[in-house]
């Protein structure tokens, strides 16, 4: 069931196009959501600072980031519940920001689920459609739908308080989702299940977006939740986008070293940038003993302060030194963290600097491998480093 | 103090100072629990409890010149039988003569009427304590009630001026104009009205601040997400949720109210007969133990459904606070 | 939240807080009016707190009344604590719900019953044991303890509940027995309720009209029952001069005691935030 169909496009607007989204298979529609140089501040505290952002038709965005970054204020602008200071909110590209939350074709799912405690499960689900006059029998039709999908038809007469944490969680979807929503809103959907539950319950958001082909907002502080469900991701730091790209390219592209940092963990350098070449550029980093070279063009200053970027798993430690005279350095390895698949090594450079090393142990056996204390050399291929600015 | 015997824990003081203080401690430590319970419960059953069994007893009584001004239920009969007189004509009294039935119908119409109107009043009040910030919350708190800290008699006394034909409201409204002569209040059922609900205010706000207090925000944000307007959400959310508020309110205003005696005393009517005030002439005017005792347990018979929700709502909400930590 | 822009809420509530507060205001500025009448200013004056300071019968009341206050206060917190300690502590004991039940009922029980059937208590005692020996400041004590416990009991219960048990459970982890748990950590933790308690009590008693009524003697007239045998005589302005002299004083009572809470709490917090309880022993 496609819902890209009824899109009032405005004239004396350009067309906004989906972006290509590597790895996504989905057929994206046009923007649904437009947020236009929005600004919120509380006070003298400014929690959104200028964001514009598409959310297109069909896609699954994340808004990652720390607490405070504005995430969640930029979620409740979208539901109605903040007013923007300054910019606009566009929904199906008719302007939404002075119109109330319950006037919005979109529904939201709380954090806290905020489920009404004197209403059985039924009564939640239905809520939404009795204040839109639904005829009983469509209603009834449509709860049970719900329940299924859900996977809670033996629980429609218990109160919220008589249901488990994950069962609680999924009548908050269902209630959210039962007025077939423009775009589903959930703020730190699975941020009160725990571990085990909370992965398999990401799947099922994954399906369930996919089935019904309503258009997710997920706020989430989950950077491995992010990586798992979105079609993208928008970072959010000190009330800005920082980047919004394909889970991939965030990771292995990051724009800037707060990007890096934050998606996934990462050896970061500082250094010069000594040769700004359209194929290659050569930073000299102090911190280690050769330069980095790095495979691509980059759009940096000569002389410039640059930042390279090197995820660990890119890093490999050998016991010869390498016979060039760039993308290496020696060091001692410091210490091991074994986590059953992979294994960490931290090794401390002569600067003092520490390098972390992720390398995926194929053997069962740890015989004749690099251990404790160990002189080693870190090096990595041209194409690992990644060039950010600050 | 021996070197060498002082090495226990509680060493520096000589042992015979102690001795007293050590068997306390030893009794209070083994028979604390029952201390602490058996005292109060003692007091209670004597002074509560007993007393409604004497009361439940005398009501069956009849009226004698002497003191106390009552006969004796079992009396020794000259040929060694005791003998139990139960006198039902207190009781059989009180639904002859309309004035008994009048007061209780009265009671409980103007008691409930001004339950609704403390709601009406309070309601509001609470709604707004709860949502206002955290800074004002406490100072409007503390003014709901400061006023229960003073005196509750001189607080009724207060609105005799006010209430008064010749008094200040009736003075000002004459002055603006708005009325021509001068509105009867003091001495009437609204006089009663606003003397209980003034009176009673703290005790309707407080309760329901508690509940307003505990409501969760986003679930009014949850409504209006679904498409609920902010009336229709009061009505299907905040009202069904604040229920224990507004009916512990209700009941700490509505219970105390059915037995007043000094509101309608001072600003009701002559003719406005209520329970609290009969049984009281009763009592001091007509020196009729017996009958003011019936017309007690009449009135906690018409009392004891309110009681018994009140103390409902009390158990559950103590259940709920222990099961919440 | 959006609080400012509530008119209906915001209008409502100033109208209630002037209900609650414009009488009493008033009663304090015709306490200083010259005149007789209650209702027409003629002027300044404090007279009538001079005339209520030599009035004897007044004073001797107040004195009783007092005495009656302090002791029911301390009985009743004493009472009211115990009672709060096993509502809240000791679970499931046989004869809870009776207990609770009586612990709840004076809270809304009409003061005429109360009065009276303490009343009849104290007279088949007195025909049975002898005691107590006539009516007087001793069945008045008596007869507040009992309904102002109940009183006391709610205030401390709250505070028990919501009272960080693991420092008693450490306190006994580290040797002390139980009596002395509950002198050291417990009383000075949920010590500011005691003083509410307290306080509550006191006023309680003060406050209390119709009870004394009932059980009160030939020569124990408390305060409330002098005010409302002349009250009933019609508004005077002497006791709108002692009616300010009890607002006044409950005000600043009641400020001063909560302020003293603050501070407290503040301190309480404090030092637990900093994980700096004193251990004693």
């Amino acid at each position: 069931m496609s819902m890209a169909t009824q899109v009032k496009a405005v004239s004396d607007r350009p067309v906004k196009t989906p972006p290509e989204i590597p790895g996504c298979t989905k057929k994206l529609g046009p923007p649904i959501i437009e947020i236009e140089k929005v600004v919120k501040r509380f006070g003298d505290f400014v929690a959104v600072n200028g964001v514009s952002l598409d959310v297109f038709e069909g896609e699954f965005l994340c808004l990652l980031g720390g607490s405070g970054c504005g995430k969640t204020t930029l979620l409740r602008m979208m539901a109605g519940f903040e007013q923007p200071s300054e910019g606009r909110v566009l929904i199906d590209g008719k302007d939404m920001t002075d119109v109330a939350p319950y006037d919005r074709p979109v529904n939201m799912m709380f954090q806290s689920y905020a489920l009404f405690p004197h209403m059985s499960v039924e009564r939640n689900i239905e809520f939404g459609l009795r204040q839109d006059g639904m005829p009983k029998a469509e209603r009834e039709s449509r709860v049970a739908e719900m329940l299924a999908m859900v996977q809670l038809e033996r629980f429609a007469k218990r109160k919220p308080n008589q249901l488990s944490g994950g069962q609680r969680q999924r009548v908050a979807l269902a209630r959210a989702l039962a007025k077939h929503p423009r775009v589903l809103l959930l703020d730190e959907p699975l941020s009160a299940l725990d571990k085990k539950l909370r992965e398999r319950t990401q799947l099922d958001l994954v399906n369930i977006q996919e089935k019904t082909g309503i258009t997710f907002v997920v706020v989430t502080h989950d950077q491995e939740e992010a990586m798992t469900m979105a079609d993208r991701v928008a970072i959010m730091d000190e009330g800005w986008i920082e980047q919004i790209d394909a889970p991939q390219s965030m990771y292995e592209y990051p724009n800037t070293r707060f990007v890096a940092e934050f998606f996934g963990s990462v050896n970061m350098f500082e250094g010069t940038l000594v040769e700004d070449e359209p194929d290659h550029v050569i930073i000299e980093a102090p911190e280690l003993e050769t330069p980095i070279y790095v495979g691509h063009g980059v759009s940096g200053r000569e002389g410039g302060t640059v930042w390279a970027a090197l995820r660990p798993e890119k890093v490999t430690l050998i016991t010869e030194k390498p016979d060039r005279d760039s993308n290496w350095s020696s060091g001692v390895v410091k210490d091991i963290v074994y986590l059953g698949s992979t294994s960490t090594y931290i090794v401390e450079l002569a600067s003092g600097k520490q390098v972390r090393a992720t390398l995926a142990n194929h053997d069962r056996d740890m015989e004749g491998r690099v251990t404790w204390d160990d002189k080693v050399f870190v090096t990595w291929t041209d194409n690992a480093p990644v060039v950010v600015s600050s | 103090m021996e070197a060498g015997t002082g090495a226990s824990a509680g060493g520096g003081a000589a042992p015979v100072r102690t001795h007293w203080r050590t068997r306390l401690s030893v009794y209070l430590n083994t028979n604390g629990r029952r201390l602490v319970l058996g005292v109060p419960y003692l007091w209670l059953l004597l002074f509560f409890l007993l007393p409604f069994a004497i009361v439940l007893k005398i009501s069956f009584a009849e009226f004698a010149i002497g003191v106390p001004p009552y006969s004796d239920l079992l009396e020794l009969t000259q040929d060694g039988y005791f003998r139990l007189t139960l006198a039902l004509s207190n009781y059989a009294y009180l639904f002859d003569d309309p004035q008994y039935v009048i007061a209780y119908t009265n009671s409980l119409r103007i008691a409930a009427v001004s339950t609704a109107f403390a709601l009406l009043v309070g309601f509001p009040m609470a709604y707004g304590i709860a949502k206002a910030p955290k800074g004002p919350r406490t100072i409007l708190l503390f003014l709901v009630v400061l006023p229960f800290w003073t005196s509750f008699l001189i607080r009724v006394y207060a609105w005799i001026g006010i209430l008064k034909s010749n008094g200040l409201l009736n003075n000002l409204l004459i002055s603006l104009g708005i009325i021509d002569d001068p509105l009867v209040i003091l001495g009437s059922d609204w006089g009663v009205y606003i003397g209980i609900v003034y009176s009673y205010l703290p005790f309707m706000v407080l309760p329901l601040y508690a509940t307003l207090e505990k409501l969760d925000p986003s679930l009014l944000e949850a409504a209006h997400d679904l498409g609920c307007r902010p009336w229709k959400a009061f009505l299907t959310i905040t009202l069904p949720l604040a229920l224990p508020g507004i009916v512990a309110g209700s009941m700490l205003v509505f219970i105390p109210a059915v037995g007043e005696f000094v509101i309608p005393e001072l600003l009701g009517g002559a003719d406005t007969f209520m329970i609290g005030r009969v049984l009281w002439n009763e009592f001091f005017l007509n020196r009729d133990w017996p009958v003011a005792s019936a017309v007690a347990m009449a009135m906690l018979i018409l009392l004891v459904a309110p009681i018994m929700i009140f103390q409902h709502i009390q158990a559950k909400q103590a259940d709920g606070e222990g099961a919440g930590r | 939240m959006n609080w400012r822009r509530d008119w209906f809420t915001l209008s409502w509530m100033a109208f209630g807080f002037a209900f609650l507060y414009v009488p009493i205001l008033l009663l304090v500025i015709y306490s200083f009016n010259e005149g007789r009448l209650v209702t027409v200013w003629a002027g300044w004056s404090t007279k009538w707190y001079g005339e209520l300071l030599r009035d004897e019968q007044i004073m001797g009341a107040a004195w009783i009344s007092l005495r009656v206050a302090v002791m029911n206060a301390t009985f009743a917190t004493v009472l009211g604590t115990l009672a709060a300690l096993a509502m809240v502590r000791f679970g499931a004991f046989r004869g809870r719900t009776l207990f609770s039940g009586m612990l709840s009922a004076p809270l809304v029980m009409p003061d005429v019953i109360t009065g009276l059937s303490s009343l009849l208590l104290f007279v088949a005692m007195e025909q049975l044991i002898g005691w107590p020996e006539g009516r007087g400041i001793t069945t008045i004590t008596i007869a507040h303890v009992t309904f102002s416990t109940a009183y006391v009991a709610v205030v401390i219960q709250s505070r028990l509940v919501g009272m960080d048990r693991s420092i008693e459970e450490a306190a006994m982890d580290l040797g002390a027995r139980p009596a002395k748990v509950f002198l050291v950590i417990t009383i000075p933790v949920i010590a500011p309720a005691l003083v509410a308690g307290w306080l509550l009590a006191f006023t309680l008693s003060l406050d209390d009209l119709v009870i004394a009524s009932f059980v009160s003697g030939p020569a124990s007239s408390t305060l409330p029952m002098v005010v409302f045998s002349s009250v009933r005589l019609g508004v005077s302005p002497e006791i709108n001069a002692l009616a300010t002299i009890l607002v006044v004083v409950a005000s600043v009572a009641i400020l001063g005691a909560g302020w003293a809470m603050n501070r407290q709490e503040r301190l309480t917090k404090a030092l637990t935030e900093k994980r700096e309880i004193p251990v004693e022993g």
